[in-house]
This record gives C-alpha cells, sequence and structure tokens, in this order.
C-alpha cells in the first residue's frame, strides 16, 4: 500500500504538521480517505478559533501595557527619589566618618528588582507554566550546575521575573503550540499560520506590539481563515496592531481638524502596504496616487490611548478630527466622503479586485505545493475566490480537492516553525513551555510574530534550506536527540513518521545510527520531516 | 541579522559554559558516608558507556597473533613505524593514541579485559546498548539500569543517596528507582562531526540540495571555529575532557555523589576509521584525556576509584571496503583508577584465525562483561553474589564475578 501512504504524507505534511507519535494512527487514518483527512478540521465549527482560559482581548492587553509603562514610570522617579535620599544619608554617614558604611552597593541592587516585580493586572500571568524553569535556586545548588532527575530536566533559570508583556507573548506562544501540536491534521493550524504571515505584524516594533501580537492572529485572522477574505482584511486593517505596526495611528489627514491645528499630515505607510503587500501585490495596476488616495481615505482609522479620550483605551477608533475630508477617487473610483464607511468601502472593492484573486491565489499555491506554483491550479483558485467574492473556505477546499496538490512531489522546505511543531508533534510532546521554541525559532531565523518586513517571513526553499540554517537545525535537532532520544524507538517514529514512504536510505541510516540519540537526530533531520 | 543573532547566542552559550566551574551540591549530602569498613575506604564508581561499539582489536591490538594484522589489513597497530604502539605485555600493544592510559597501565592502575562481550549476539547499537546498560540478558527491558540497582542494593543508611548522571539525559545505566542526580556541561550545543558525516550521506543519496547546503553550512562553521584559534577537530575529545573534569569535580567533594555514569558517542567507525592516527585515534585521545582529567581532579580520591569503560559489542576482525570496520561481538573493557589492580591484560584468548571467530567475522567474546562488572561491585561496595546474580544482573548466576580486579 505505498501509494495510500504517499498520500498520507502528502495529507499530514503537505497540508498539516506532520503525523504525530505516540497512539494518534495518524498516518493510518490519513492514509484511508487523504482528503477527508484534511477536510475534516475544515467542517468543525469555529474550530479555528482560539480560547484559553487568561488569553484577553486587544483593550485589556492594551491597559495592562499602559498601566505597566504607568508603574515602570513611577518606580523608576521614585528610585531616582530615594538615590538622592540615599546620596544625603550617605553624605552624612561619611561625614560622621568612624564608621564606614556597610555596603553601599546594596541600596540601588535592591531597587532594580522592584522595577520589574510582577506588575500583571490581569490574569494572563497566571497562565504559563513557564516559571517551572525560573524557579529560584534551592539551598546551595544552582540548577545549572546540578539537577535532581526526578524533577523535569530545567532550562536555564530566568534571571528577572517577567513582566506582563514577556509573561503575555509566552502564553499566546504556547496556546498557539499547544493547538498545533494537537491539532488532528493540522490544516487550519497551517492557513492560520499562512494568513498570519501574510497579514503580518512584528512584535518587535514595540511593547505594544508585543503585548498584542498573539490577540492580533486570535482577533483579526482566526475568526475568517475559513471566511471570507474581505472581513479578514477588514478585521486586519482596523485591528490596533496593525494600525501601530505600520504607524497609521499617526497618519493625519492634512485638511482635518487635527492635521492644521498639529500641521502634521498623512503617513502612507499602511495604505501601501494595505495595496502591495495584503491585496493587489506589487504590479496590481495601482498607481503612487492611489497609495495616497487610500492613505488619506483611511486617516482617523487609530486606536484610543491611555487617556481614553476617544474610546476605551486599547480599542479600535475612528477619529474623525483626524480623517481627510472630501471625496477620494481610488483606483478610478469615488468615495464619497461617508467618514469610516468610505475606507470601508474602499477595502470591499479592494479585496474583490482581480488582481487581488490572482496575487492571493498564487501565493497560497506556492506557499501549499512548489515555490513555482503550476499555472492551471492558480488559475482555478483565482477563479474560484472571484466566484465566490473572496470565500477562503471555497478556496482551501479547491485545493485539497484539485490533483495538483496531491500529485506534486513533497520539495517545499518546512519553515522553522512548521519543522519545529512537525518534531514535537512526532515525539508526542505537548509543549509546557514555550521557551525551548521561541528559542529555536529565534535561531533559526523565524522569530515568531517578528518577520524582519511587513512583508513576512519568506516562503520559499531558498530561504529555509540556506547552508546557516541547516546547520543549525541539525545542531537543534541534535540536543532533541540528546534530550529526548533515549525514550523513544526509533524505527517505531519512523513508522509514525512516514511509514512505508520512507525511503530505503532514510530508514537504513535512522537504523544504523550508533545511539538512539543520533538515530533521532537524523530522523528528525531527514528529507521525509524537512520537506513537505 | 540572523547570522549575528546566532553567533551572540553561540557565544553567550558557551561563555555560560565556563561559569559551570566550582559548582556545590551539599543539598545532595545528607547521606553519611559510604565508607568500606574494613580499610575506611571511600569507593567511588564511574562507568563510562562508549557508543556505537568500540574496535577492541584497534585499541588494544593483539599484535602477538599471526592472523591479526592480516585481517586489519591497512588500519592495524605495529610495534614499530612512525607511531608505534605502546607494549602492554608480549602479545598486546595499547593504541599509541592512549598515553596516560599506558602511564597508569605502568603504574598498575590501570587493566584491560579482552575478548570480553555482553550475552547480546546480535548486531542492533539500540538493543545492544540496552543490554549492556539494562544488564538484563536479552534487549527489550528498558525501565532501569544495571547501576541503579546496585545503589538501590547497597545497605540502607551507608547508601550514596544519588547517583550522578553526566550529560544531557540520564543514560539507561543509571535509571531507575534510585534517586539521581544529573549535571550536564552547557556548552555543548553541536551536533557532533558523526551525525552530520551521517546526514551529509543521506542527503547525497536523496537530497542534493541539502547535502549542498548542508555541506556549506559545515564548512562555514568550520571556518567559523578556525578563527577563535581553536584547533579544528578539536571539538569533541575537548568535549570528553570537559566532561569528566566537571564530573571529578562533583566526585571529588567529601559529600559528593560516589557513583556516576556518562556516555561517549562517536565509536560507529564504519569507515575511514583510521590506524594508529586518524579517526579512531582522535577518540581515544579523548578518552584518554577523560581518563586523565578524572585522575587529576579526583585528586586524593583517585585511589579509591574504578572508572569501567564499556561498550555495547565490537567490531568485525577484518576491514571492510570503507577502510573500516562493521558490527562485531568481542571487544575489550578497560579499568582506570587508584583502586584497580593493574597492570594486566585479562583475557582468554580465542584467536583470531578464521575457524575461532565468532560467526567467521568477530572476535570470540570468552570473558562475559557482566562478571567484570559484578567483580568490580563486589569488591569496590561489597555487594553479594545473590544480589549481583539477581537483581543486579538478572539471571546472571552462570556469571561469576570476576575476582581481584581491586586492591
Amino acid at each position: 500500500m505505498a501509494r495510500d501512504s504517499q498520500a498520507a504524507l502528502v495529507a499530514l505534511n503537505r497540508f498539516g504538521f506532520g503525523a504525530r507519535g505516540g497512539a494518534s494512527g495518524d498516518l493510518i487514518n490519513a492514509a484511508s480517505d487523504p482528503r477527508g483527512f484534511v477536510k475534516a478540521e475544515l467542517a468543525r465549527p469555529n474550530g479555528v478559533l482560539l480560547e484559553a482560559p487568561g488569553l484577553q482581548s486587544t483593550p485589556q492587553l492594551g491597559q495592562a501595557v499602559f498601566a505597566y509603562q504607568d508603574q515602570v514610570r513611577q518606580a523608576r522617579e521614585a528610585a531616582k527619589e530615594t538615590a538622592k535620599e540615599t546620596a544625603k544619608e550617605t553624605a552624612k554617614e561619611t561625614a560622621k566618618a568612624a564608621a564606614p558604611a556597610e555596603s553601599p552597593a546594596q541600596a540601588p541592587a535592591d531597587q532594580k528588582p522592584a522595577l520589574r516585580r510582577n506588575l500583571s493586572l490581569n490574569a494572563a500571568a497566571e497562565i504559563t507554566g513557564q516559571m517551572a524553569d525560573a524557579k529560584p535556586a534551592e539551598n546551595t545548588v544552582k540548577p545549572e550546575t546540578m539537577q535532581p532527575n526526578a524533577a523535569p530536566p530545567a532550562a536555564k533559570p530566568a534571571p528577572q521575573p517577567l513582566n506582563v508583556i514577556q509573561k503575555t507573548f509566552r502564553a499566546e506562544a504556547l496556546a498557539r503550540l499547544q493547538r498545533a501540536t494537537l491539532a488532528e491534521c493540522g490544516f487550519t493550524e497551517r492557513l492560520v499560520a499562512f494568513w498570519s504571515n501574510h497579514f503580518c505584524i512584528s512584535a518587535s516594533k514595540g511593547e505594544l506590539t508585543r503585548i498584542w501580537a498573539g490577540a492580533f492572529e486570535r482577533e483579526a485572522i482566526r475568526p475568517h481563515v475559513l471566511g471570507r477574505f474581505a472581513d479578514m482584511l477588514k478585521a486586519v486593517e482596523q485591528h490596533p496592531a496593525m494600525l501601530f505596526f505600520l504607524d497609521n495611528q499617526q497618519s493625519l489627514g492634512p485638511d482635518s481638524r487635527a492635521g492644521q491645528n498639529r500641521k502634521r499630515g498623512l503617513n502612507e505607510n499602511l495604505a501601501r502596504e494595505i495595496m502591495e503587500l495584503h491585496t493587489l501585490g506589487v504590479g496590481g495596476g495601482y498607481t503612487q496616487e492611489d497609495v495616497t488616495s487610500l492613505a488619506r481615505i483611511i486617516t482617523g482609522w487609530t486606536f484610543a490611548g491611555r487617556q481614553g479620550q476617544l474610546g476605551p483605551p486599547g480599542s479600535f477608533v475612528f477619529n474623525a478630527n483626524a480623517h481627510q475630508p472630501g471625496p477620494q477617487i481610488l483606483l478610478g473610483k469615488t468615495y464619497e466622503p461617508t467618514g469610516l464607511a468610505q475606507g470601508e468601502a474602499a477595502l470591499a472593492d479592494i479585496a474583490r479586485h482581480p488582481a487581488t484573486a490572482n496575487f492571493i491565489a498564487t501565493k497560497f499555491v506556492r506557499h501549499f505545493v512548489a515555490d513555482d506554483p503550476p499555472p492551471a491550479l492558480v488559475a482555478r483558485l483565482r477563479d474560484v475566490f472571484v466566484r465566490t467574492d473572496g470565500d477562503l473556505r471555497a478556496m482551501a477546499i479547491a485545493l485539497v480537492d484539485s490533483d495538483e496538490a496531491w500529485k506534486a512531489p513533497l520539495t517545499k522546505m518546512r519553515s522553522p516553525y512548521e519543522f519545529l511543531v512537525a518534531s514535537g508533534r512526532l515525539l508526542a510532546r505537548v509543549p509546557e513551555d514555550p521557551g525551548r521554541y521561541l528559542n529555536g525559532l529565534n535561531l533559526l531565523g523565524q522569530p515568531l510574530w517578528s518577520p524582519a518586513g511587513p512583508n513576512g517571513f519568506p516562503d520559499t526553499n531558498a530561504a529555509w534550506a540556506a547552508p546557516e540554517g541547516m546547520k543549525l537545525r541539525l545542531d537543534i535537532a541534535a540536543q532533541i536527540g540528546s534530550r529526548l532520544g533515549s525514550n523513544i524507538d526509533p524505527l517505531d517514529l519512523l513508522e509514525f513518521a512516514v511509514a512505508d514512504a520512507a525511503s530505503i536510505e532514510t530508514r537504513r541510516t535512522v537504523e544504523r545510527a550508533e545511539s538512539r540519540q543520533q538515530a533521532l537526530a537524523l530522523l528528525l533531520m531527514s528529507p521525509e520531516m524537512q520537506r513537505r | 541579522m540572523t547570522m549575528i543573532d546566532c553567533v551572540e547566542n553561540r557565544l553567550l552559550t558557551s561563555r555560560r559554559g565556563f561559569l559551570l566551574g566550582g559548582a556545590s551540591f551539599a543539598a545532595w549530602a545528607y547521606l553519611p558516608k559510604f565508607a568500606r569498613a574494613a580499610d575506611g575506604r571511600d569507593p567511588r564508581l564511574v562507568v563510562v558507556i562508549l557508543r556505537g561499539a568500540l574496535d577492541g582489536l584497534a585499541t588494544v591490538a593483539p599484535i602477538g597473533d599471526p592472523d591479526y594484522a592480516g585481517l586489519h589489513g591497512s588500519i592495524a597497530l605495529t610495534a614499530d613505524g612512525a607511531h608505534p604502539a605502546i607494549r602492554l605485555d608480549s602479545f598486546f600493544a595499547l593504541h599509541p593514541a592512549m598515553p596516560e592510559f599506558a602511564r597508569m597501565y605502568r603504574d598498575q592502575h590501570a587493566a584491560v579485559i579482552h575478548a570480553v562481550a555482553t550475552p547480546y549476539r546480535d548486531r542492533s547499537h539500540f538493543d545492544g546498548q540496552d543490554v549492556l546498560e539494562s544488564g538484563y540478558a536479552g534487549p527489550g527491558r528498558v525501565q532501569s539500569g544495571w547501576l541503579n540497582r546496585a545503589l538501590e542494593a547497597l545497605p540502607r543508611g551507608e547508601r550514596v543517596s544519588s547517583g550522578l548522571a553526566v550529560g544531557p539525559t540520564t543514560p539507561l545505566v543509571l535509571r531507575g528507582n534510585a534517586p539521581t542526580v544529573g549535571w550536564a556541561p552547557v556548552a555543548l550545543p553541536q551536533a557532533d562531526e558523526d551525525t552530520a558525516m551521517r546526514l551529509a550521506e543521506l542527503y547525497r543519496h536523496r537530497d542534493p540540495a541539502l547535502a549542498m547546503a548542508l555541506s556549506q553550512g559545515l564548512q562555514l562553521d568550520k571556518a567559523a571555529a578556525g578563527n577563535d584559534m581553536k584547533p579544528k577537530v578539536g571539538n569533541q575529545a575537548a568535549q570528553m575532557r570537559q566532561v569528566a573534569r566537571g564530573a571529578s569535580k562533583l566526585m571529588a567533594a567529601d559529600d559528593g555523589p560516589r557513583i556516576a555514569a556518562l556516555a561517549f558517542d562517536g565509536w560507529d567507525t564504519h569507515a575511514n576509521e583510521g590506524g594508529p592516527v586518524g579517526r579512531l585515534a582522535f577518540l581515544l585521545g579523548g578518552l584518554d584525556g577523560a581518563l586523565s582529567e578524572f585522575e587529576s581532579g579526583l585528586g586524593t580520591r583517585w585511589r579509591d576509584t574504578v572508572i569501567v569503560v564499556a561498550t555495547e559489542f565490537g567490531r568485525t576482525a577484518r576491514i571492510n571496503g570503507t577502510d573500516g570496520t562493521d558490527h562485531g561481538t568481542g571487544t575489550i573493557a578497560l579499568l582506570a583508577g587508584g583502586a584497580v589492580k593493574g597492570g594486566r591484560v585479562i583475557a582468554d584468548w580465542p584467536g583470531l584465525k578464521l575457524a575461532n571467530l565468532h560467526e567467521g567475522r568477530d572476535l570470540k567474546p570468552t570473558t562475559d562483561l557482566r562478571s567484570v562488572i559484578k567483580g568490580v561491585l563486589q569488591e569496590q561496595f561489597g555487594l553479594s553474589d545473590r544480589v549481583l546474580a539477581e537483581t543486579v544482573f538478572p539471571d546472571s548466576a552462570g556469571a561469576r564475578p570476576m575476582k581481584g580486579l581491586v586492591v
């Protein structure tokens, strides 16, 4: 039944995150009805939504950041005061002479941690299991030197307690990783990752995007992954994380009241990326004039700040004061001055533009099938997109139903995220701490939710099969092997991962490894695990 | 920017590695000293597992056997030439990469047991290691290891509370009910060369694009290591020494663990094994360095110490078509330490005539490795024949503890 294993491999690897180890039976299930196995996840109502205890909404998280920043500021000022006092005291003491101050270094050292005390105002702080590896040193044993083997092997101790932003980021990362690890096939999670990268923000822009990165994906991406493209587009462009990431909250209509008062004007950043990266694509038929026009149209799209003058702090608001008055011409069509509705109408039109259909279909097929996407398949998905008015579920189904997607050889390189998740699934390890994953992603050049630019992470073999990347993957695989290899049977794992679709060479390499640890590292690095 | 991130990350990691130095672990020291009543000795035992199946015939060569040179061919050791093997007696000679072991041997603090094997007679590394470490007579029993069970069997109140597992995971030999502590040098983040080589070979056959990327990546890495003034191939041997240095420091303490287990990888010399110089020589040099690190690190405790070096099985007596050796059976075990009654090669030599080889391929085992280990456990820790035959090495009554291995 080699043919079926091959199809199962396509089902699990091309569309999903690879087979799970343990008793999942993923490969067998996938082999019996490969298309049905992939599509099953699409049928689950609300199956894409991610809710985990303690994950909070964007406004709540925004307020947490504002509060945290306030406290840091206050603590810093208090520290400055104390330092002044201490300086005075020390001066007095020194003047008194005879007995020297006991340990002047102590005071400032004590104050620094106080700045970083747990300032959490929300339950996100409670979520993460990560504090397990941040236990303070017990007795005189340094955790990094010796550890009782009864306890799970701890990573390095965290030098400082995490602040609310870091805690939230880790909790969001953990929730996403757990979902990807536990999913049956992982197709919808792959779709989430695809769209999240398409409409990326970067957590490294600042504290707000860092705390919002997970919420952005949960709120703006997930509800629409199997819905309409236009709805996702609107949700994304109105999300505070995107408005902050591409600076639209600074953009003022030159003729708006705020623009006039503050002598400031347009920031075209978001408008340009909407057309270039999110919808029409480069060469999608728009001009610089269109960019400027769209920028004017979406002036006033912002989020309420810490004072909350326009609404609950951290929520999307339309600031009419900053909005450019008057009608605007975009892509040959005139949009009347209807305030917020003006921009929403423009986005709706861009979403159903033929160039958008083409751009999205191409990128979609490139991601799932091949760096050089088969043109016929692209054309078919483009037509589905147009005919269904951007129904993303219909497009996903059309992809799964196509023959090309099942016949094309598995040549795409797994991205670092896909590689790490696939490894975790195969080893049946439900992540309890996102640390190793986050470190691995940093090392391999795909830091979670933090691409270098608004075009997201690359999606080609050239990017991920690079020399340094491969060497580092091997190092990581070897580390996983030495950490977990002693308890596994590498040949069982090979069966879970690829069964009789494994090449003779791969099977032999795993069989002949000199230790289980090495066998696991080699299995994880095998072409069957690296390609999808 | 990715490159820079990575480089920084590595530097940080290795810098952490240097900080491990003065480990204190008083927390584990709630036990009384385990001392032998008779002579007040405070015995220590280190088990070193060599994963990948060490070529015993290349490490302690029977140069007096008329068939040896022919079988081992271009990689055979000789008593003369540019890199002469070190004479241990009139029949056996030691690999020239092990001068420290040779010195210990001369001082009667090291011994060799030759033509030795566990009861395992097949050729799978995984099963072979299971048998070696579990102490059971056959594969498939992987819950606990003989060293852990030996620890459990020590007299109550006198027992060493924790065995020390050196490395990122506890080797099977030390897994089980008796408590263990783990320690690993932090700076070992890189895949070893053997793994990289195997992967490159797989890619070469299955995935030329990945083969190209990987080989370039490995070259980049070597170049980077070169900038660091480090010897290019010094990595693995240096790691072995580093591991031994750290472990001996922990074990030297009055309240430190008395029993430790660690594993060195990379002994699967299928191709380009090398003779007096080359790949195996390099690894043996690392092992030699590790033994001398234990000697200096344990200080005055060295005189109470036995180190047992064992591997899952040996390699074929005849070299193969790629200047290496394949999975075989009989091999050597090494003992080192001040408590070893050394200066001897202990062997019931079966001979290397074709008819005498196991399955016409391997050095025939004439000594049960369990007898060697049981002898050491008995003389170091006073474990009874019965406990050794039933609990530590189940169903091993036939393999009597070897006498007189310990001073």
